[in-house]
């Protein structure tokens, strides 16, 4: 049985999922590495990992490439938007999916899905780091943390720190002035996650979401993000199993449309 | 596909360069220069007055070296770049004005041309911005007459109504010559690309001998759509229809078109200055009242976003997304022009919530430092269509 691929090259990490053309969208495969280097060559490199990992020996017959590194995607039989593919993708993990909030590296967007899944808008913010992982990033480094233990940390807060620097770099020099007041960690970082969570949201409310929404992009792995996420938004949001590759799989089902209607 | 081949296009698309030599050799031959920056300066005085009328505003893409020591950075680069070109003296037409006129439109405008008034005299208009007030057009009419005497002190000429009606024809025809160019693009398919529609706008207003410029377009007409019962057109049935609405461009800020188009989409129509904004606005030859009221009248209708409240561009722009079969409506803004900003709060309900169409709201600059964020979301707003 032929393979397809969706490829999404994001600004912190690369992601491959391989499909097969059976009716019930299963993920054969998937695979993630840092985007570091070439990255034409990592996305081919994450689809042959990916790839590799099936045990059944058949070829890749059509790619899809997403994310930033798309414009460069030689191999891929065609490209889309990571906005295209997230609302795709989040719409086939989860059907009631109306409004898809992804949260990536370099940017955030919000996408209203219809019934079938089908975009019908979207607000996204690429302009500067706030409201993105890289944020959260910068501000683990300041406080010496691993992004991973964020979650954990803040679990523990009492009273949420108010932070109230949107820009990145403003942030970390509030961050480090919290700390010398002796504010604890848990509580800085429950500030932090509610301040992208107020950002986030209000670029969600400018595309009027609808239930389900759907939370992905390597940020949703972030348990304190999310709960800060269901306040701000006052309703429970869904994560899937594997937020971080809800891109590249919408991608490979686009592929497998396009490779059947040939 | 995209570029219309045609040398009659390619004459229009030359229109300012050639323009700029026999500017100067008018003047050399005693003829008076009024430069302006806007659709509200009524250029049928400068003409009536027997001057050539050029105009100013500025589309020069960055570094403004000179603004930047003036003006804050945060500014609409059109006030910017319009008053870089005019300290650093690189605009031939801001060199060759003899008299300036300017309005109060924008804020950033007005405060601009108080600085601006260092370099050169400048007569500055006060704008009413609330167009249904009747007294708008009092006080519109009252501007327009002291602008006529400020001309007349200035170039020591008589503007008698007469040459003031001659002008109003001349202006008339620039419209109709244009809309009937524009209009072209109502078939399906389109038979003007959206690079070539921006060549079109940014010509706007540099011929000298304006009778001539008006005949050189509806010759291209004619021409189009000769080429067009041989078969000719731009894209196909089922290529994105997309209308460009929000703040004046020129013909180096192309991003945001030749991103449309290069993902398979095709600008129609622009609502914009020295697109299709007040080519509706003509004034009636037949009425016999004061010419100075009949332009006051008019110009205070164009649909720019310093007025309050806006609604003839919303009921302008609904009439063009159905006249020009309309899929989609991307509202282009300039960093730091509030009022075309905030304004695509209405834009946006007309066309998502009354029309239920596409719609991208784009916030940027001339630079080419966000053409990929500019890229992603053209590229997705097309993949809605």
């Amino acid at each position: 049985m032929p393979f397809v691929a969706g490829v999404d090259i994001g600004s912190v990490t690369t992601k491959a999922v391989i499909l097969d053309c059976a009716e019930n969208n299963e993920i054969l495969s998937y695979h993630i590495v840092p985007s570091e280097g070439d990255v034409v060559a990592l996305g081919r490199q994450s689809m042959e990992a990916a790839l590799r990992k099936i045990k059944k020996k058949a070829e890749v017959k059509y790619i899809i490439a997403t994310g930033y590194g798309r414009v460069s995607a030689d191999f891929a039989n065609s490209i889309k938007t990571e906005i295209l593919c997230h609302g795709k993708g989040a719409h086939a993990m989860i059907p009631s999916a109306r409004t898809v909030i992804d949260i990536g590296g370099q940017d955030s967007k919000a996408i209203r899905l219809d019934e079938e899944g089908n975009l019908i808008d979207f607000a996204m913010n690429d302009k500067c780091a706030a409201g993105t992982g890289r944020f959260l990033e910068t501000i683990a480094r300041a406080l010496g943390m691993k992004v991973k233990h964020l979650a954990e940390v803040a679990a523990k807060a009492g009273r949420p720190c108010e932070i109230s620097s949107t820009c990145t770099v403003f942030a970390e020099s509030e961050v480090v002035t919290l700390r010398a007041h002796r504010n604890e960690d848990c509580n800085i970082v429950a500030g932090l996650h509610r301040s992208i969570s107020k950002r986030v949201v209000a670029m969600v409310k400018t595309i009027k979401p609808k239930k389900e929404i759907v939370f992905t992009g390597g940020v949703a792995k972030n348990e304190g993000v999310k709960k800060a996420l269901e306040a701000e938004l006052d309703t429970e949001i869904l994560v899937p199993e594997y937020p971080q590759i809800v891109g590249a799989y919408g991608a490979a089902l686009i592929a497998k449309e396009e490779f059947l209607a040939i | 596909m995209l570029e219309l081949r045609s040398e009659l296009f390619s004459a229009l698309s030359e229109t300012r360069n050639e323009n700029i030599g026999a500017l100067l050799s008018a003047k050399k031959e005693g003829k008076k220069v009024i430069g302006h920056y806007c659709a509200y300066s009524p250029v049928e005085l400068a003409l009536a007055a027997g001057a050539i009328a050029v105009p100013l505003c500025g589309n020069k893409k960055e570094p403004f070296l000179a603004a930047d020591n003036d003006l804050p950075p945060n500014l609409c680069p059109i006030i910017r770049s319009s008053y870089d070109l005019a300290v650093s003296d690189t605009c031939p037409f801001f060199h060759a004005s003899d008299m300036i006129v300017a309005e109060t439109t924008c804020d950033g405008k007005k405060k601009m041309y108080e600085i601006l008034q260092r370099i050169k005299p400048i007569h500055v208009m006060n704008l009413p911005q609330i167009p249904d007030l009747p007294m708008s057009i009092t006080l519109w009419k009252s501007e327009v007459r002291r602008l006529k005497t400020a001309i007349e002190k200035e170039l020591g000429v008589k503007i008698t109504d007469e040459a003031l009606r001659e002008a109003i024809h001349v202006t008339n025809e620039e419209a109709r010559a244009r809309k009937e160019l524009f209009d072209l693009n109502r078939n399906k398919p389109a038979l003007l690309s959206g690079k070539d529609l921006l060549v079109i706008v940014a010509q706007a207003g540099y011929s000298i001998d304006r009778m001539s410029g008006v005949a050189l377009i509806d010759r291209l007409t004619e021409e189009i759509k000769k080429k067009a019962q041989q078969g000719y057109h731009v894209g196909n049935e089922k290529t994105p229809r997309i209308l460009l609405t929000g703040t004046p461009l020129g013909e180096n800020d192309d991003k945001v078109v030749s991103l449309v188009e290069e993902y398979g989409g095709l600008v129609v129509a622009m609502e914009i200055c020295g697109g299709y904004k007040s080519l509706d606005l003509r004034i009636d030859e037949t009425d016999c009242r004061d010419p100075i009221l009949l332009l006051a009248e008019k110009q205070v209708g164009i649909p720019c976003s310093v007025m309050s409240p806006n609604k003839k561009r919303i009921q302008l722009l609904e009439r063009m997304i159905h006249d020009f079969a309309v899929d989609g409506v991307v509202d282009l803004t300039w960093h730091g022009c509030h009022t075309y900003n905030i304004e695509s709060y209405w834009v946006a309900d007309l066309v998502k919530n009354k029309l239920e169409k596409p719609f991208l709201h784009l916030t940027t600059d001339f630079s080419d430092a966000d053409r990929e964020t500019m890229r992603v979301r053209i590229e997705a707003f097309l993949e809605m269509i």
